[in-house]
Parts: C-alpha cells; sequence; structure tokens
C-alpha cells in the first residue's frame, strides 16, 4: 500500500512537469517576454528601454531554459523555466502583474470557493441518487420515459440560462435572496442558497441520467435477481442491495472531484460576484495576467492529481475485492 | 437580378467540404444493408426524426451563411460616365441576401418584440414642439398609420402566413400519407417514423410562414442595444454555433483515431507515451487550459499579425483557431474509449490470423480495426457536438471565446445579460439566444441518444 502510494506520487512528477511544459511553451515561447511587455505599456510610443525595465521589474529579463553567460548550477536555475515554472512545485506562486502574492490570495479564496462547492456537492449527491433511484423503480414506464427525456431537456440548457434564471426568479422577482455578493460566516449564508440552488438544478439532468444508467446496469446482475427469489420486496432491492453495490462507482466518481473543489466554479462565482478562485481565475484570464493563469493551471492539475489518487484509496475502502499492490 | 464575386472565408470551405463528404459517405452508406438498417433504426423513433430535421434546417441556414460574397454596387453620381460599377469591399452570405428585410433594418436601441416605439423615451418633435416620448422606430411597423390598428394588422398578416403555410403543408401531407402507405406494404421493421416528420415539417412550415408575414415589417423579436433585429442576431449565430461544433471534431478526430488505436494496437512504449501525454493534458482543467490557449494566441495575433485583411478575416481567423484549441484539448475522451477498445480487438482471431498472414500493421489497423471502431467514433461525435455549442457561449462569457465582433449566442447573452436589472425588462434578446441554443443542443442530444441505441452492440435488446 505505502509503496504503492510511493509510486503513484513518484508517476505524478512527471506530468506536473509536462503540464509545466505545456504552460511554459504558451506563456513564453508563443509569447515572447518582449510581447508581454508590449502588451502591458500599451502600444504607443514605447522605447526599448521601457520594455527592458518592464521584464527586470517583473523578472522576465532572463533566457528561456539555458543561460549561457552564468556558472554552473545557475546555468539553469536562472532562467525563466526555473525561475517561473519549476518554482511552483514549491508551492511558490509568485506575485501578479499588480504586485499582490498570488500565493496569500489563493488560501484567502479557497474558502468562499468551498462555500458553495461543498454544500452543492453533498445536496446534490442527495438529490441526485434519490431522483435517479426513483426513475429506476419506475422503470420501462411512462414515468421512466418522462423522466430521461426531462434530464435530456434539461441537459440541453446552458448553465448560464439557469444562473440568469435563476438571480431573476428568486433575487428580483421574489426578493427572496440578494441576488449576488458574498459574505462570511452564518450571516452569509442567504448568498449561498441561490448559487447552490441553481447549480443542484443546472447539474440535475446529467447527473440523473447517469446514476440511471449505472443503477439499471447493476440492477441485471444475478444478486439482483437472487435477491428478487428470495422474496424481497422492490424497495429491500433497491435500497438494500442495488444502492450499496451502485455506491462504489457513485463514490469514486465523487472523490476524484473532491480536490477540485477549491477551484470553484469559474461562471457561477463570477456571475454571484463570490470572492473565490473561480472568479479569481475569470478575472486574471480577462485581465490576462499570466502569473495567476499559469499558478491556477498548476493548483488545478495538482489537485486532479490528487484527486485520481484519493480515488485509487477509496476503491480499496469501499471495495474489499480490491487490492493495490 | 443580384450578382457578386464570390469571396469565401476559409471557415467557408472547411464546412462545405465537410458536409458535402459526410453527405457523400452517408450516402455511398446507405447501398449497405446493414447501414440502412442502422438508419431505418435511428429514425423510426420519433424524437430521433423530428430532431434530425431540425439538424437539417440547422445546417442548411449554417451552410447558406456560410457562402459569402462581395455584392455588386452601383455608384451613382448622376452622371452616367462616372457612375461605376464596383463589387463592395465587405463580404455579406446568401443568409444575409434573404434575410435583407431584417438586417438593414436598424433602429437607434432597444425595442421590444412587435413594438411600434422604441423602448426608452427621447426628445420627439411633433407639431406642438419638442416633447419626451417614446419615439415611433423607424422601421419596426412603419406601415401602421394609426397605432391603434396594430393588433388588426398583426392578425392579418398572422393569418395570412397561417393561410400560406396550410396552402404549402397540403402537398406535403400528401406526400406523408403516400409514405405511410409505402411504409405498411414494406416488410421492413421497424417502420420509419413519418408522423414524426410530417408533424416536425408543419410546424416548421408554421412558424416559418407565419415569421415571414411579421418579420419584414415589425421586429418579431425585438431590437438590442445599437437597434439591430434581434432574430437575424440570432439566426446569424447558427453558423457559428454550427461551425464550431463542427470544426472541432474535425480536428480532434485525427488526434483521437491516430493516438487512440496506436497505443491501443502495438502497446509498450508508444501505449506509454500517448497514455502520458493524455493524462498530462487532462490533468489541467478544461476551461483553464482553452483560456491559457487561447490568451497566448490571440495575444500572439495581436502582436504580430497586424496586415489581415478584413475584420471578417480576422474573425474568421480567430475562430479557426478557437476550434483548434478546442480540438486539440478535446480529444482525449475519444482517444480513450479508442484505446481501451483497440486493446480488445488486437486480441481477436481474426486480427490474430491477419497477422498469422503477415499482413502489415498499417493494413490491419485500416482493414480490421478502423471498421469496428467506427461507432464508438460516431456516437462521441455526436454527444461532444452538444457540448461544444454550449461551450461556445461559456468561453464568450470568460473572454476567450469568438472574436467579439462575431455575432454569436455567446455574445448575444453576454452583452444582454446585465439589461435583465432595467425595468421594464429585456428579456428578448437573452431568450431568443437561449431558446435557438436549446433546440439545436436538445435535437444533437436527442439524435445522439438514438444513435447509440443504434450503434452500440451492447444496448442491443435492451430497449
Amino acid at each position: 500500500m505505502t509503496a504503492y502510494l510511493l509510486r503513484r506520487l513518484l508517476y505524478s512528477a512527471p506530468i506536473l512537469l509536462g503540464v509545466n511544459l505545456i504552460t511554459f511553451s504558451l506563456f513564453f515561447i508563443v509569447n515572447s517576454p518582449d510581447d508581454m511587455a508590449h502588451k502591458h505599456l500599451g502600444d504607443k510610443r514605447v522605447t526599448t528601454e521601457m520594455v527592458e525595465k518592464w521584464k527586470q521589474d517583473h523578472g522576465y529579463d532572463r533566457p528561456l531554459i539555458y543561460a549561457d553567460d552564468r556558472r554552473g548550477i545557475a546555468r539553469f536555475s536562472d532562467t525563466l523555466f526555473a525561475r517561473h515554472s519549476l518554482r511552483l512545485f514549491l508551492l511558490d506562486f509568485g506575485r501578479a502583474d499588480d504586485g499582490r502574492d498570488i500565493g496569500a490570495d489563493i488560501r484567502q479564496r479557497m474558502g468562499p470557493s468551498l462555500a458553495i462547492a461543498i454544500p452543492h456537492l453533498l445536496i446534490g449527491l442527495l438529490v441526485y441518487i434519490t431522483v435517479s433511484l426513483i426513475l429506476t423503480f419506475f422503470r420501462a414506464t411512462y414515468i421512466d420515459f418522462i423522466g430521461v427525456f426531462t434530464a435530456v431537456a434539461l441537459m440541453s440548457i446552458s448553465a448560464m440560462f439557469y444562473i440568469i434564471a435563476g438571480q431573476f426568479l428568486l433575487g428580483k422577482l421574489l426578493h427572496l435572496t440578494p441576488i449576488s455578493g458574498y459574505l462570511g460566516g452564518l450571516d452569509g449564508f442567504r448568498f449561498l442558497v441561490t448559487p447552490v440552488l441553481v447549480g443542484l438544478i443546472a447539474g440535475l439532468g446529467s447527473s440523473v441520467r447517469w446514476y440511471r444508467t449505472l443503477f439499471l446496469e447493476e440492477i441485471e446482475k444475478d444478486y439482483i435477481r437472487s435477491a428478487r427469489a428470495r422474496g424481497l420486496g422492490e424497495s429491500g432491492v433497491l435500497f438494500r442491495h442495488l444502492l450499496r453495490n451502485a455506491l462504489i462507482p457513485i463514490l469514486t466518481g465523487v472523490v476524484v472531484i473532491i480536490p477540485t473543489l477549491f477551484m470553484g466554479s469559474l461562471i457561477t462565482e463570477s456571475f454571484f460576484s463570490i470572492p473565490g478562485l473561480g472568479s479569481y481565475t475569470i478575472d486574471a484570464i480577462q485581465a490576462q495576467d499570466f502569473a495567476i493563469v499559469r499558478a491556477m493551471v498548476f493548483l488545478g492539475a495538482l489537485l486532479y492529481i490528487g484527486g485520481l489518487i484519493l480515488t485509487d484509496l477509496s476503491y480499496v475502502l469501499v471495495d474489499p475485492r480490491v487490492r493495490l499492490e | 437580378m443580384i450578382s457578386g464575386q464570390l469571396a469565401l472565408l476559409i471557415s467557408d470551405y472547411l464546412i462545405w467540404s465537410l458536409t458535402l463528404i459526410g453527405g457523400a459517405t452517408l450516402l455511398l452508406g446507405l447501398r449497405n444493408r446493414l447501414q440502412r438498417e442502422r438508419w431505418r433504426m435511428i429514425l423510426s423513433r420519433p424524437p430521433a426524426m423530428a430532431a434530425f430535421i431540425l439538424l437539417l434546417v440547422y445546417l442548411l441556414i449554417a451552410l447558406l451563411d456560410s457562402t459569402h460574397f462581395r455584392p455588386l454596387e452601383i455608384r451613382q453620381t448622376g452622371d452616367p460616365a462616372t457612375s461605376s460599377k464596383q463589387y463592395g469591399t465587405t463580404e455579406i452570405s446568401l443568409l444575409d441576401l434573404l434575410l435583407n428585410r431584417i438586417r438593414l433594418t436598424d433602429e437607434r436601441s432597444y425595442s421590444a418584440p412587435l413594438a411600434l416605439y422604441g423602448y426608452s423615451k427621447e426628445q420627439v418633435v411633433t407639431t406642438t414642439g419638442n416633447r419626451r416620448d417614446y419615439p415611433r422606430l423607424k422601421y419596426g411597423g412603419a406601415h401602421v398609420t394609426d397605432p391603434a390598428n396594430r393588433n388588426r394588422d398583426l392578425l392579418t398578416r398572422g393569418s395570412r402566413g397561417f393561410g400560406i403555410a396550410l396552402l404549402i403543408l397540403l402537398p406535403v401531407f400528401l406526400l406523408y400519407r403516400l409514405m405511410v402507405r409505402a411504409s405498411r406494404l414494406s416488410e421492413n421493421n421497424p417502420r420509419i417514423a413519418w408522423a414524426a416528420a410530417f408533424a416536425t415539417l408543419a410546424g416548421l412550415v408554421l412558424i416559418g410562414a407565419v415569421g415571414y408575414q411579421l418579420a419584414g415589417p415589425y421586429h418579431l423579436l425585438g431590437t438590442d442595444k445599437v437597434g439591430q433585429d434581434v432574430l437575424y442576431l440570432g439566426l446569424k449565430s447558427i453558423r457559428t454555433g454550427m461551425l464550431i461544433g463542427v470544426l472541432t471534431l474535425l480536428v480532434m478526430l485525427p488526434f483521437a483515431l491516430i493516438l487512440g488505436t496506436a497505443a491501443g494496437y502495438f502497446g509498450g512504449r508508444i501505449d506509454d507515451a500517448v497514455q502520458y501525454l493524455y493524462t498530462t493534458l487532462s490533468s489541467i482543467p478544461g476551461v483553464l487550459l482553452i483560456a491559457a490557449a487561447v490568451l497566448s494566441v490571440n495575444l500572439y495575433l495581436d502582436q504580430n499579425l497586424t496586415e489581415v485583411a478584413s475584420l471578417q478575416q480576422r474573425a474568421d481567423l480567430r475562430l479557426l483557431l478557437l476550434t483548434a484549441i478546442l480540438g486539440l484539448t478535446g480529444w482525449i475522451g475519444l482517444c480513450r474509449l479508442l484505446r481501451a477498445e483497440s486493446l480488445k480487438l488486437r486480441e481477436l482471431d481474426y486480427v490474430t490470423a491477419a497477422r498469422a498472414f503477415g499482413v502489415a500493421d498499417v493494413r490491419i489497423l485500416i482493414r480490421h480495426l478502423l471498421p469496428n471502431l467506427g461507432h464508438l467514433v460516431l456516437i462521441t461525435v455526436v454527444i461532444d457536438f452538444s457540448g461544444l455549442v454550449l461551450a461556445e457561449a461559456v468561453l464568450s462569457y470568460v473572454g476567450v471565446g469568438v472574436d467579439p465582433s462575431m455575432i454569436s449566442w455567446g455574445n448575444m447573452i453576454n452583452s444582454a445579460r446585465l439589461e435583465l436589472a432595467r425595468e421594464p425588462l429585456v428579456w428578448w434578446s437573452l431568450a431568443t439566444a437561449f431558446a435557438l441554443m436549446f433546440t439545436l443542443v436538445l435535437c444533437a442530444n436527442l439524435f445522439a441518444d438514438a444513435v447509440r441505441d443504434a450503434l452500440d452492440p451492447r444496448l442491443r435488446g435492451r430497449q
């Protein structure tokens, strides 16, 4: 087990290095630091000195990967790749274009993201599983057919529609919740209602369809038939036998996304002006702050890989047949 | 007679050639009995049939909008000697030409659907002096002399459209009865859902005819902030949405096919390399990777490419790059599927036999593996298409979508969403964009379901 974990951790290093190489080539090779300087200084009357000054201020005045004029290890360490990309491995995210510390920003903004994401995940699991179990109970009837059709229709609606409609309905028409905003602590509860509710409805279609397929696959298995043969009622079959076994794929599907919850949702946070990591990313994209985008890409990859490892572990916990060697 | 000089954009060439190739493959495939049967299975389901027809209509509009040309303009200066004929500098499409009556009728600002007056008060000059009031629209309902008569005018025009629709539908209905009779006589099972086809066509013709009667003299769906007709914007967006969906698939297919089959079939080092590549790519959150790529490509374009001819060509280039990026980040799902399937297929007896006979690997891949992967490719392609149409809106909102000058649902939503705070509500832009997008995505999803049920052997007999 420990050996397996160690190997997985080691295996994730080249992946993270690959992620770094991708962002590095996107932001430093497709665009030279000169391009970036020109962009930030504006187009008109930019002298070479100003460009050099900007590059020096932001630490971009170095060679890309290999420094010819340095000695020893500095040949590799005093380069853009080492200073801007490899440094991310130490979770040192550097500074944004406006001089703020990205690491501090990230720590501060994780909370609001989680405040939306965790209720969404938990309530969502409960609601989606219940609805899809009901559909499974009524399988091959008109209720099931209508349910699946509704799920497909719900899936076909843009996520932005749900947000706009939710804000309009709850916030503007019924005056139940604030349209947007965020407040820490218990008082902030009312700010979370609309985003969580909207997220739940937006995910309803695809999740219910997915869970229903899982349940239907499971219901054809032999143990269900034998449970029925022993005279078990339909609800006993569904809740005691089917649900437990179907929980394995559901759980592992959920565990993967747990670490990425930190990242928040891009559009939900920006529509509801919640100061989480999702809106942080969007703001950075819109302001073309490449340092933040680089940091978020790396963080996202890191959390995703963490999720994969957690998934493997959860298999062992849930399914006694699985052993990690 | 309108004449002009054909001026196709790059994306026009791509979508036309793709449609022609796709259509030809489809028709050739119909000569095969098995293929015919599959299509019959798909089209025997009423929702799939309706979705198929609507998708064809969307495709037709996109194709009309992908035929750009420069119209011939006659500059008259009064003196015939100096009047000259000259091709215009901006490209318009066949769809633009068809929609001239709503394309060239810009108002000053917002106006509600079918309104006679503008949305907000302005200084209005009347015979008794200036006052602040809602101004009459320049084009919308300009023919109505007495505003009290508007509803009667709407009714007359609407019922005229209804009548025309009935006239068109009469022969269609006869054709439908003929088809039903023919399918009853034939032994083919399951029967094609002609009733759904007729119902969809009837609905389309009705909406089209009534809409045509009303859309010219009025702004059927209102106007937006700069006074453009919302119906026109919505219809123009169809091309953008379809292009994003179709061209992205074109980019991702070769990657997924080549890498997926090679990894699965050859295994070993190649498999390791491909797996490493897609694990790395998929570990980056999707929107972020796309955003990062689009940002850096756009910055590169801004700094290094200043002499691209027209605004439209520039927008077109950005659209192509966006589809390339979406394709380069989107091939992973299909590649995984293809790899897993190839792993299974390469152990099968007929592949072993082919190898024993000394058939070259590439030939085995093409002759024995690819035909057995077709259903996976088709299913994934149809499912991914709907996701891509939805993604366009989100990406445009994030600011890494299509060019802001390009008409798209994403841009429409983006510019209209702040107007919900107004009183009275400006809802028509949003509603149009969402409704048109919803129809396209729903059709694609319903069609994808039918395709999957018909092609996936695992699902056979379960339905």
